[in-house]
């Protein structure tokens, strides 16, 4: 194994696992607040992508220039997937807020796969290209590859993920999601509408779905209703690799799960790269439960 | 003169079985009522029925004339009331200042906001020495204070204190009912329920005896403090 190798997969990985960090935050968030597994979150994240395609292929064609149409397809894909993400929350988990554990974990599961036929309704089958708006050639520094896609998609995980942190810990809003996360009563007495905090979360975790769904159809340059389904489970892999319901766990879970994969792939087969995630799953679940970053809590679920 | 809150037939039921059955009582402007009982007799679940937090079976509840039954909790800050709940309730992974904004969190005043936390600083200089302290990392007794500093972040007209002395030392009691004076001499009208009879009827105007689930005394709280069935039940002799 060269070094060059290693030092180009490190940097794929760090892209991969920006990604699969954003995903894992949407998970965490909601995890966080209402400790259920929203298996739905990688089929929203699939939304983003098939939108983000429609929309940009039709500024283009209204003339618009790419940037401007990429810019504005990654807002109309925030939209779309914050209103599905704030729907199923009003529609299908809120009804069963008091239910026991399993009931929302199931309903989650059938949510997932209803959003998929869905959107083989809506978007069709096909395989969508997504126009190439940043340039996908190559580009070598030292002894790298990467493309701007990639850099861009690196910049911008990081300058997203700085926000949530800031948005969550620097205002009035994000410290009434961490009181409601904690104790959703006591956040009612403070006059916090708890059920309104839920939304914006359920909100702001759709919109980073989103924007990570545009991320991997510009990367790869194309979409698909298929797309969120392995993604979400290794976002969700990597959130509890980190620790759910920890953000930066989310974060860190995502980095290193993209790292392992890319690095893992010098020994290996492509074919056999999706076996790192859940054997990075497994392991943690036995010798570490609570995650590398999470706190111990008592099991609920 | 009517009454700031006028409790009617106040009914609360867990599964059909009935924990509170049909109280009435009321708090003028100004008082500090209390409700006294024993372990079960039901204190809690009437604060938590005026509160929003679980919905009356039966009754109603009246704040300055205006029908709040049933009003979710969130709604009712705004109205002028506050909770401090049992087991203080304080957010254990927010640090002693967040906690205090949360109280405030239905409010937009910010610089107001910020002078009246620095007034809470002034009041309870314990938890200004803590401020950037995880709130979980503090003793009981502060945690306590803290709670009744967010829940006066929400300039309550009424403010709803559910056992504040429970668990604490005797010492630290002391300090917490100082706070409580402070704050009603002040002008806060307040509804105290207590397990602490003595300590209670002491520093209340007037006060209320819950037995399972009815209230079987009132009065005056220095007339109820030398009541012999009081002293017998509540007082140790």
């Amino acid at each position: 194994m060269s070094i060059d190798v290693l030092l180009q997969q490190i940097v794929n990985g760090l892209v991969v696992g920006s990604v699969y960090a954003l995903v894992a935050l949407g998970y965490t968030m909601v995890y966080g607040i209402l400790q259920l597994i929203n298996f739905a979150h990688g089929e929203i994240v699939m939304i983003g992508g098939p939108t983000s395609v429609f929309a940009t292929k039709w500024l283009l064609s209204m003339g618009r220039p790419s940037l401007l149409a990429l810019l504005i397809a990654i807002l109309v894909a925030m939209v779309v997937c914050a209103v599905v993400g704030v729907a199923i929350e009003r529609v299908a988990y809120r009804p069963l807020r008091n239910a026991p554990r399993l009931a929302p974990l199931i309903t989650a599961i059938g949510v997932s796969i209803l959003l998929q036929q869905l959107a083989i309704l809506v978007f069709g089958r096909n395989y969508f290209t997504f126009p190439e708006l940043i340039s996908r050639d190559p580009i070598t520094i030292g002894v790298v590859t990467v493309t701007m896609n990639e850099i861009v998609i690196l910049l911008a995980s990081v300058a997203l993920m700085a926000a949530l942190l800031w948005l969550v810990h620097n205002t009035k809003i994000g410290t009434a999601m961490r009181a409601t996360a904690e104790n959703q009563k006591v956040a009612g007495l403070m006059g916090i509408d708890v059920n309104k905090i839920i939304a914006i979360t359920f909100a702001i975790g759709s919109g980073l779905g989103a924007i990570a769904g545009v991320m991997v159809a510009s990367n790869y340059g194309q979409a698909h209703y298929y797309m969120g389904f392995m993604l979400g489970l290794k976002a969700f892999t990597a959130a509890v690799m980190g620790g759910i319901g920890n953000l930066w766990g989310a974060m860190v879970g995502g980095l290193i799960l993209g790292l392992v994969e890319n690095v893992g792939l010098i020994f290996v087969r492509g074919d056999y790269k999706d076996i790192f995630a859940f054997v990075v799953l497994v392991l943690v679940l036995i010798f570490r439960p609570q995650g590398l970053i999470g706190e111990r809590v008592a099991e609920r679920a | 003169m009517t009454a700031m809150l006028d409790v009617k037939k106040l009914q609360v039921a867990y599964g059909g079985i009935k924990a509170i059955k049909g109280i009435d009582f009321h708090v003028n402007e100004g008082e500090l009522v209390t409700l006294i009982g024993a372990n079960g007799a039901g204190k809690s679940s009437t604060l938590r029925a005026l509160s929003g937090l679980i919905k009356p079976a039966g009754g109603t509840v009246t704040y300055k004339g205006r029908d709040i039954t049933g009003v979710p909790s969130h709604a009712l800050v705004g109205l002028g009331i506050a909770l401090c709940p049992e087991g203080r309730g304080v957010f254990a992974r927010l640090n002693v200042h967040e906690n205090l904004l949360m109280g405030a969190y239905s409010r937009d005043d910010k610089a107001q906001i910020l002078r009246e936390v620095d007034e809470i600083y002034t009041m309870i200089p314990r938890l200004k020495e803590r401020t950037l302290q995880m709130a979980g990392t503090l003793s009981g007794g502060e945690q306590q204070m803290l709670a009744i500093g967010r829940a006066m972040l929400a300039q309550p007209k009424l403010l709803m204190l559910d056992e504040p002395s429970m668990g604490l030392a005797p010492l630290m009691v002391d300090k917490i009912f100082e706070i409580i004076r402070l704050i009603a001499s002040r002008g806060t009208t307040i509804l105290l329920i207590e397990q602490n009879a003595q300590l209670a009827l002491e520093n209340a105007t007037r006060g209320y005896v819950l037995e399972s689930g009815e209230i079987t005394l009132q009065g005056d709280a220095k007339v109820l403090l030398a009541d012999p069935r009081v002293k017998e039940a509540y007082l140790g002799g």
